[in-house]
């Protein structure tokens, strides 16, 4: 039921309890119960909104940065990630295996202050071995969602 | 020259479906929103789609056999001895049709000679009357009713049956209503069929749209299978509707004479489609169950929202309708179904288009997003709030 809860969430965080219960065919007291342990136990840890901004005037860029970096004695690489992750431009972090060791997601208002960021803030750091910065030019999909659906119903009323 | 009066009376004689026009209104306002359509709101799953591309790739436009892909034949009777438990012979018990309807279609014209009688439990889908009309069989509507779940039942058909009746009709899971027949409720009426001549033309395409249970097969029943021509296809169970294609399943002369048809009317199935579908019945098991899945959240709400306006309904467990009664609103099913969409721009289809028995309920199709469905419920609320 947890798993079933949490792909329903998946989908669209605003359904209601009461929506929820009634699409599982349980109680409402059964889904208050099972958010607020999913809340409790970390699993949930927000609800947010997936927006797509460049459809807004925002000015912003992403990268995505390749990082090889030596992992630290006694800590491995979560000392590492955790001095990264810190920097609120950082936007995700990832381990990763293959060619290099981090992925890391970068945003910035221009190409600029992300490519300093890597320049002045990564780079330097002790522990890190290289940088490959991508900038990311147009984002097609993101979380399973595709950014260009269209809207209208093509369907038509045939026979019925 | 009248061109009219040349046409031949058979065609003539065919009720057009009176639904068109209302729909027509609909297509000319933006903010109505639809719960009228019977096709998947899902597109087809993109390996299936993939599939089809790469066959065209491939310069895979020629014909096929006349009764379809030798590939694909073995795959649906893969699927259908691993789904349902029936057993068929890729080949000569299967062949490839245009949609479920074609073979429909073609069933009905290799067995009906004319004066044949044909039992059509009714609500249902509306191709199985005029088919036979055309045929020139005699369509016996078999009315079933809400206190019986629309199920049909023993003592229905029981008194339905005349010496010249040919065929029976087993729309389950139904179309409009929604309801299944169970494994209990088939086995009733493979007993009064048992000792007569009368085939079945069980049209399944519905069978992976059951809820909190899994679809039995008629033609499972011991002693049926020879007797039964399994109609089913790719449309509802995989998103697959524009692709047209379907199956039918049966004795290989039955098959064979259904073949005939079809191989002078259709020449063969199209072959894009005959290749996506191979990976459809290959790969597309999961696909079908999490659209299942989907829609089984959205029969809970509608059913639920429904109920809770205050109009009753019947829990069905198939397909993706539900059948409400109207009734309490004191209008019959046109004009509900009018007012509705002129009121509150909410378009769902009269309980009348599927017989005449569908007098007092309407169809509500739940193949649409949850935020549509509960948009229709919130204006469906308010009309019948007024009309009480």
């Amino acid at each position: 039921m947890e798993e079933k809860i949490l792909r329903l969430l998946e989908q669209d965080c605003c359904y209601t309890h009461a929506q929820i219960a009634t699409m599982l065919g349980i109680s409402v007291e059964e889904v208050d119960a099972q958010i607020a342990s999913l809340f409790e136990k970390g699993i949930i840890l927000k609800y947010i909104a997936l927006i797509d901004w460049e459809k807004t005037d925002r000015e912003f860029v992403t990268a995505h940065i390749e990082l090889r970096v030596t992992p630290q004695r006694g800590e491995g690489f979560d000392k590492v990630a955790e001095r990264i992750y810190q920097y609120p431009e950082v936007k995700s972090v990832y381990l990763m295996s293959g060619g290099y060791d981090l992925g890391v997601t970068i945003e910035g208002r221009t190409l600029k202050e992300v490519a300093l960021f890597v320049a002045e803030k990564l780079a330097p750091m002790e522990f890190v071995l290289s940088t490959k910065t991508h900038f990311v030019l147009k984002k097609y999909k993101q979380n399973g969602i595709i950014f260009d659906t269209p809207k209208e119903d093509e369907r038509r009323m045939i026979s019925l | 020259m009248n061109i009219k009066s040349m046409l031949s009376p058979a065609v003539t004689g065919m009720k057009p479906s009176g639904i068109r026009k209302f729909f027509d209104i609909v297509s000319t306002m933006p903010d109505a929103i639809s719960l009228g359509v019977g096709e998947p709101d899902f597109v087809t799953p993109w390996h299936i789609r993939d599939a089809g591309i790469y066959s065209l790739e491939k310069g895979k436009t020629y014909y096929t056999s006349n009764s379809g892909l030798l590939e694909l034949r073995e795959e649906i009777c893969n699927y259908l001895a691993r789904r349902f438990g029936v057993s068929y012979a890729p080949e000569g018990e299967v062949v490839v049709t245009v949609g479920g309807s074609e073979a429909i279609d073609l069933c009905i014209r290799a067995l009906i000679s004319p004066g044949d009688e044909v039992l059509i439990p009714e609500p249902s889908f509306v191709c199985y009357t005029p088919c036979t009309q055309l045929a020139g069989g005699v369509p016996v509507p078999i009315v079933t009713k809400a206190e019986d779940n629309f199920k049909l039942t023993p003592k229905a058909l029981k008194a339905a049956i005349t010496p010249r009746t040919k065929l029976l009709i087993l729309p389950f899971p139904n179309n409009p209503t929604g309801a299944v027949m169970t494994e209990d409720d088939l086995r009733g009426i493979a007993d009064v069929l048992r000792d007569t001549n009368i085939f079945v033309l069980s049209d399944e395409i519905y069978a992976e749209l059951t809820y909190g249970m899994r679809h039995f097969s008629f033609a499972h029943i011991k002693g049926m299978k020879e007797r039964t021509i399994l109609v089913s296809g790719f449309s509802k169970a995989f998103a697959m509707t524009g692709w047209r294609l379907g199956y039918a399943c049966g004795h290989k002369d039955i098959i064979s004479a259904m073949t005939k048809i079809h191989q002078y009317a259709i020449m063969s199935s199209p072959t894009t489609s005959q290749f996506a579908a191979i990976e459809a019945m290959k790969n597309g098991e999961a696909d079908a169950e999490e659209m299942a899945a989907e829609y089984d959240h959205r029969r809970r709400i509608i059913l639920e929202g429904i109920r809770q306006i205050g109009l009753s309904c019947f829990e069905p467990f198939g397909a993706f309708y539900i059948f409400p009664d109207i009734t309490v609103t004191g209008m019959d099913s046109e004009e509900f179904c009018e007012a509705l969409l002129r009121e509150e721009k909410v378009a769902v289809v009269p309980g009348t288009a599927f017989g005449s028995s569908g007098e007092g309920f309407v169809r509500c199709s739940y193949a649409y997003s949850i935020s549509s469905i509960n948009k229709a419920l919130e204006r469906i609320d308010r009309f019948v709030s007024r009309h009480k």
